[in-house]
């Protein structure tokens, strides 16, 4: 299997599991040090979440439990999804293998930290 | 809606579709009950019924249970709260590239069925939702009657 063919499966695949999975609102926030990205997963607890980085692709995936009483009826409802899904592109000078993550009340927190060289750095000129 | 104009690939705007559909699939009994509980985005409400209780489920990711005002008045639940922006301050070197979460002043109202028992309410906050518990009065409870022969 070539590369090519490989990518279009993946992407088969992606699409079909997305089906149904809601898109998280989210914040992109970046600084000189690296991007902030803060998502609404609601519903999602710590062991429900999926934080997973493939080459460039950064995929954030949860499953909503919400626990309801046995004999309960649904009347009304804004919300129906029962996980969220959202993927992202990273670009060559974030440091991917340092994200860190953190859940806390259904909103999760990603720090993606920029790679020491791709860092803004004022460069001093000399006086000859 | 004609199905051939419909792009394959655009799963979102099929979601939409569908979750559209599905939404229309439920009564807006609550939601028309009174003109002050009107249907908002931000949180977005379940609403189910058990034999005892109604179950109202609120999607409020991020905030503070302790600063969220909950009350019960004439027959409408009221929950109402803020939610911080989370951007720095201070710091104009930040950049905003998206920025769709919600934020400020957010106020929600639910019209409670009248066998509602507003003495018996019991809410929990966990994973970003808000679960309200509210009774129901004893009469209103479904009974067998037994016919006599």
């Amino acid at each position: 299997m070539n590369a090519n063919t490989r990518t279009t499966a993946s992407e088969t695949e992606l699409d079909q599991e997305n089906f149904g999975a809601l898109l998280p609102p989210v914040d992109v926030f970046e600084d000189e040090t690296g991007i902030t990205l803060t998502a609404d997963l609601p519903g999602v607890s710590k062991e429900r979440l999926g934080v997973k980085v493939n080459g460039d692709n950064l995929l954030i995936e949860g499953d909503v439990s919400v626990p309801a009483p046995q004999e309960m009826e649904l009347l009304y409802a804004e919300m129906l999804a029962s996980s969220y899904r959202r993927s992202f592109t990273l670009s060559r000078e974030l440091d991917a293998s340092k994200i860190e993550a953190n859940l806390k009340d259904g909103v999760l927190k990603l720090r993606i930290p920029k790679a020491e060289e791709a860092k803004p750095r004022r460069i001093e000129i000399k006086a000859g | 809606m004609n199905g051939s104009l419909r792009i394959p690939r655009d799963m979102l705007a099929e979601f939409d579709r569908l979750q559209q559909q599905l939404r229309g699939a439920f009564p807006r009994a609550y939601s028309a009950g009174s003109i002050r509980a009107t249907a908002r985005d931000f949180p977005a409400i379940n609403i189910g019924s058990t034999p005892d209780t109604i179950e109202i489920v609120v999607f409020a990711p991020g905030i503070d249970p302790k600063s969220v005002e909950l009350s019960i008045d004439k027959g409408l639940l009221i929950l109402a709260g803020e939610r911080r922006n989370d951007q720095p301050e201070g710091n104009n070197r930040v950049i905003v590239y998206a920025q769709e979460r919600v934020a400020g002043q957010f106020r929600r109202v639910v019209s409670l069925p009248e066998d509602a028992d507003p003495s018996r309410v019991n809410a929990t906050y966990r994973d970003g939702f808000l679960r309200v518990s509210v009774g129901k009065r004893e009469s209103s409870k479904p009974r067998r009657i037994e016919v006599q022969s």
